[in-house]
């Protein structure tokens, strides 16, 4: 199939599926340290998650991508001789790859975890501390399922951003399904065929979540009266 | 000192006009892209399934797959075929300039039309009926009542359709044009200061956002002054 390059292109697809996954891991992390920075009480630490959720949704994936990547390599390599480490340090692309799509979606979850956490009522939280629960308790028993429900529309919106966003990882190399497809395009000289097929790819990828997550959703949101207009 | 800024005021000029890249493509392809989306809203809140289905199929397409995709199939794909190349459209075509406004405003159609098509949905039927009553013709309804209204309502939401293609025509640096980040390219190979580069590009990105944002409050505050909440 496709000239005997479908075999790589899957390949690569897989790593762009692991690369999605996991930068959606770290940036779930970063979103709830986001949220929770900007929801404190403690002023330096929200004025900190609110710059971190505004300076990074306010420039272009593509440029934060090239900054991190190759600003980042380049800045680890100039502070490391200062701390008297002479080699040069090469990151691992991968491993860039995941922390810097983490760190950019981290900051627009960091918006959603926010609003689903202030849409849930304050007595929730605190009928929960007068039957005896910890801070701890009431976080993981009484606002986290709870959370969920309101966040999944926002997270769902922001997975389908991340999933086509691994796509600009492409540019600095990393060798998913994207790198893969412009390899057998210019081998073969037929690049809409392998483009195409890699939009079909991502389609798949997109359709998929979008029904899974929809099936979730309804999950958590079984109990939840809605009104009809 | 680790970081040397004297290459980036050198360039500054370079950065000034790739704002001017990245202003004119946003423009162009905004443009092309609401004009194209009125339409398309239109045949999303048809009840015929040979009107609907089209748009839907249309705007599914184009949202499920990546921009750089889009652009990549278009600028690079489309030379795939003979009869493209031998054809009159090919001059403009082969062009980088073209073919990224083209992919950005198929692209931004696409989640325009959906937002528009949203807030054509969430009109108050009193309205619509209000409108019929009147006697209205359906062309009349729609160019006088539903239009004017949802496009307004539709401002909140596109604002944020705006800011994200400012973000996006940074690709168009991935096809050689030399917008804001295609300057920041430059500068970061000719001299090997990658960070330097970016982070005023970044900067410049941020900057024009900040305007976008700023520009959009006062267009809701012109537009939508009567949604606003009522002062006490």
């Amino acid at each position: 199939m496709l000239n005997g390059y479908g075999a790589t292109i899957v390949e690569g697809a897989w790593l762009t599926l692991t690369l999605a996954l996991s930068s959606m891991a770290v940036a779930i992390l970063l979103g709830l340290i986001g949220a929770a920075f900007r929801l404190s009480p403690v002023r330096w630490l929200a004025l900190l998650g609110e710059a971190y959720a505004t300076v990074i949704r306010g420039i272009p994936d593509l440029v934060l991508i090239l900054l991190i990547f190759y600003g980042g390599q380049d800045l680890v390599n100039r502070v490391a001789p200062l701390l008297g480490y002479d080699d040069y340090i090469d990151l691992n692309p991968f491993a860039s790859g995941v922390f810097t799509l983490g760190f950019i979606f981290g900051a627009y979850l960091s918006e959603t975890f926010r609003g689903a956490f202030m849409a849930i009522p304050r007595g929730q939280g605190e009928a929960g501390a007068a039957y005896g629960m910890s801070g701890l308790q009431v976080f993981f028993r009484i606002l986290v399922p709870q959370m969920i429900r309101l966040a999944i529309p926002g997270f769902t919106n922001n997975w389908l951003v991340l999933t086509k966003a691994t796509a600009l990882i492409s540019v600095v190399g990393l060798q998913d399904m994207m790198f893969k497809a412009k390899n057998a395009a210019d081998a073969t000289r037929e690049p809409f065929t392998f483009y195409l097929a890699v939009a079909a790819l991502y389609l798949v990828l997109t359709s998929v979540s979008l029904l899974a997550l929809r099936y979730l959703e309804k999950r958590y949101s079984a109990g939840i009266k809605t009104a009809e207009l | 000192m680790i970081f040397d800024y004297n290459v980036i005021w050198e360039n500054l000029p370079l950065y000034l006009g790739g704002v001017l890249v990245t202003l004119k493509l946003l423009a162009i392809s905004l443009a092309l892209g609401l004009l194209a989306a009125i339409p398309l809203a239109l045949m999303r809140v048809s009840r015929q399934p040979a009107v609907n289905l089209p748009a839907w199929l249309y705007t599914y397409v184009i949202r499920g797959t990546p921009m750089l995709v889009q652009l990549f199939l278009i600028y690079y794909g489309l030379a795939q075929f003979p009869a493209i190349r031998d054809s009159v459209l090919w001059p403009y075509l082969s062009n980088a300039t073209f073919c990224a406004c083209l992919a950005f405003a198929v692209n931004t159609s696409a989640y325009t039309a959906e937002i528009l098509a949203g807030s054509l949905k969430a009109t108050p039927h009193g309205e619509i009926e209000a409108a019929k009553a009147m006697g209205m013709s359906r062309g009349k309804l729609y160019r006088r009542i539903l239009l004017p209204s949802a496009l307004r309502r539709a401002l909140p939401q596109y604002s944020n359709e705006v800011i994200m293609m400012l973000h996006t025509t940074s690709l168009a640096s991935i096809v050689t044009l030399i917008d804001i980040t295609g300057a920041a390219r430059t500068v970061s190979s000719q001299y090997y200061l990658p960070f330097e580069a970016y982070i005023t590009a970044g900067a410049f990105y941020l900057c024009l956002t900040f305007v976008l944002v700023r520009l959009f409050k006062r267009a809701e505050r012109r537009w939508l002054a009567y949604l606003a909440p009522r002062k006490a």
